[in-house]
């Protein structure tokens, strides 16, 4: 009792200095289980793919890694059916591109929304909310038709251009810039003599980054992940990772090996990204929730 | 317009005061049109978009959904509701739509009740309190295909990680991928590693919102933890509980990519025991060519997400409802 940092008695170990109740032992030991079940398939698809192709029957198959990770890795991106350096090239053009494109339109679509007063702007904005109850996914049949009358389909443009801007985008934007940015700074800028877009590129862009960096981030994952339309669209000679991956699959069933390397690897590009800039993405997708 | 007018008709005579040049007039003449309609420009984009990938498609399905329309012929004769007719008379539809609520049921349940857990967790004042998040949400960023090539192993009816475990335990094995039910709660688990860490991290969201001197009064009152949870928490979180639910259900009614990709042919399985909705879609469009019936299940699966949508909605207005009448009574 003397020291009651170390032993805090039971009623001071619900608050403190700002006011969170404080972790007990049951808190970490919870987080920790749940961390360990999400590393757990990560360890599994390494070590059976760093094994040989008789790792997965092999009951008495022990928990140490084996040494063919880099040979099925090899055997992975040297496969000709498999396209993997296409993949992979096209997997960063397509997510590159889309994550790039929704940041500077929703962004645009927000700055209107949120600090441009126009006619109808209340219930056009109540519409872009409104058409995220509308599934795109059904309407894939009429939009293969399409593509395929514009000979796009086999081509990246088909999995980019549905994308480039995205309800969530603009909500998400609207919310931001509407909290973040004074109405003087846009006013003072107008009165300087900019035009609108002078003040989107110059005050309302660098301003927005934080929100910004969560959207960039996000869309880049969901394009990164996304699986259906491009598994519709495009075929074995041009595709995206999760495809290509789809095509290990079917053409490798027997051998796991092969197979769960190959999803390891290119899942490897999406770790770094989050490593580095995950932070950005958990505190964003905080904040969305809390406004939202 | 006439919100507009006031400050049109002020701001020319308030920059320019002196006699308009010729350039100065272009310019104040693309500055009055700039006001006046950019924004149009700026939000233009997104409505064309939508228009080109949302709204026309879904309007063009209805209307492929009642010709006879094939992949490789294109469009056939009109037949009214006759694909309906044919997909409504079809084992496989009730099979799909049979697995498609089980799935949702099983995997929805498991996401918000872990969910919550790790919420509260979270929400307590943890070392490191960043990393943990992250942490969390680490499986998400995996694509589902990786999930699904990953589980699938574990899930290995033979070989698999968890029949082997069972099997040392003396315990019987399971059939994930000939028995329906294992195949759903495999599936319905794939699911959820995806996602409960970023349902937990929206839930905590609407958790660090709730006034934090609440707690302080519940625990003089001598309220439990639990107490306070089921007390304070989860009434207090009820917006962003009904946000989470229904992200959820759209969602989770469309699955396709963890049933696809649950054995190497794709097709929910030799007897359908994981065929959902929107693989049955599929089924009929890519394999059979079909996209006039292709396009009917579609439309039957846009009324059952907004018949469930609205259920949704109507419940939880209710629970809203009774909940603030109860507050207000005591």
């Amino acid at each position: 009792m003397s020291t009651p940092r170390l032993v805090p008695n039971p009623t001071k170990r619900r608050r403190n200095l700002t006011g969170g109740r404080r972790a007990g032992f049951g808190s970490y030991a919870f987080l920790a289980l749940c961390l360990v079940i999400g590393f757990l398939p990560f360890y599994w698809s390494f070590l059976i793919g760093s094994g040989d192709s008789g790792t997965l029957r092999d009951p008495n198959r022990s928990w140490i890694p084996g040494a063919n990770f880099l040979e099925n890795v090899g055997e992975v991106i040297n496969n000709p059916t498999v396209n993997f350096w296409a993949a992979l090239r096209n997997s960063i053009i397509v997510s590159v591109t889309v994550a790039a494109s929704v940041v500077f339109f929703s962004t645009l679509a927000g700055f209107a929304f949120a600090k441009l007063k126009f006619r109808g702007r209340g219930w056009l904005l109540t519409a872009v909310v409104a058409t995220t109850a509308v599934p795109t996914q059904l309407g894939v049949v009429p939009l293969f038709i399409i593509m395929s009358e514009l000979g796009w389909t086999g081509t990246i443009g088909a999995v980019i251009i549905p994308n480039l801007v995205t309800a969530f985008g603009v909500f998400w934007m609207t919310q931001y810039l509407g909290q973040v940015l004074p109405d003087e700074l846009i006013e003072s800028a107008q009165v300087d003599g900019a035009n609108s877009f002078r003040t989107f590129w110059h005050i309302v862009l660098p301003s927005a980054r934080p929100a910004a960096a969560m959207l960039g981030l996000f869309t880049f994952i969901a394009t990164w992940t996304d699986f259906f339309w491009p598994s519709i669209v495009l075929d074995a000679r041009n595709p995206t990772l999760p495809v290509s991956l789809r095509l290990l699959q079917a053409n490798y069933f027997v051998d796991y090996s092969i197979v769960l390397a190959g999803a390891l690897i290119a899942t490897i590009p999406l770790l770094l990204l989050f490593v580095l800039a995950g932070k950005q993405l958990v505190s964003g997708i905080m904040q969305g929730a809390v406004k939202g | 317009m006439t919100t507009l007018r006031p400050s049109h008709r002020e701001s020319p005579e308030n920059h320019q005061a002196s006699p308009p040049q010729p350039t100065r007039a272009l310019s104040s003449r693309f500055a009055r049109w700039d006001k006046k309609y950019s924004a149009y420009v700026y939000i233009l984009p997104f409505f064309v978009l939508f228009a080109l990938v949302g709204a026309i498609p879904l309007a063009y399905t209805a209307w492929v959904s009642l010709n006879d329309w094939s992949l490789i012929g294109g469009q056939g004769d009109f037949i009214g509701f006759d694909n309906y007719v044919a997909v409504l008379g079809e084992r496989n539809f009730w099979i799909a739509l049979r697995n498609t609520l089980s799935i949702f049921i099983i995997q929805v349940i498991p996401q918000l009740v872990i969910g919550l857990a790790i919420a509260a967790a979270l929400d307590r004042n943890l070392r490191n309190g960043t990393l943990w998040r992250m942490g969390v949400l680490l499986p998400f960023i995996v694509m589902p295909v990786a999930v699904a090539l990953i589980f699938n192993s574990l899930y290995g009816d033979q070989y698999g990680l968890i029949n082997t475990t069972l099997q040392s335990l003396g315990l019987p094995t399971v059939g994930w991928h000939s028995d329906v039910l294992p195949s759903h709660i495999a599936i319905a688990t794939m699911v959820d590693y995806r996602w409960t860490g970023y349902a937990a991290l929206i839930l905590l969201a609407g958790m660090q919102a709730i006034p934090r001197d609440y707690y302080e009064a519940a625990t003089l009152d001598g309220a439990g933890s639990l107490r306070q949870f089921f007390s304070i928490t989860i009434p207090q979180l009820r917006g962003t509980l009904i946000f989470v639910i229904v992200t959820a259900t759209i969602g989770g009614l469309q699955i396709f990519d963890e049933p696809r990709l649950f054995d190497d042919q794709g097709l929910g399985g030799p007897d359908g025991q994981w065929l959902t909705l929107t693989l049955y879609l599929y089924k009929l469009g890519w394999n059979d060519l079909d996209f006039g019936r292709a396009s009917a299940v579609a439309w039957l699966l846009f009324c059952l997400i907004a018949i469930i949508a609205l259920i949704n909605l109507f419940i939880t207005t209710r629970i809203a409802s009774s909940a603030r009448r109860k507050r207000k009574g005591e």
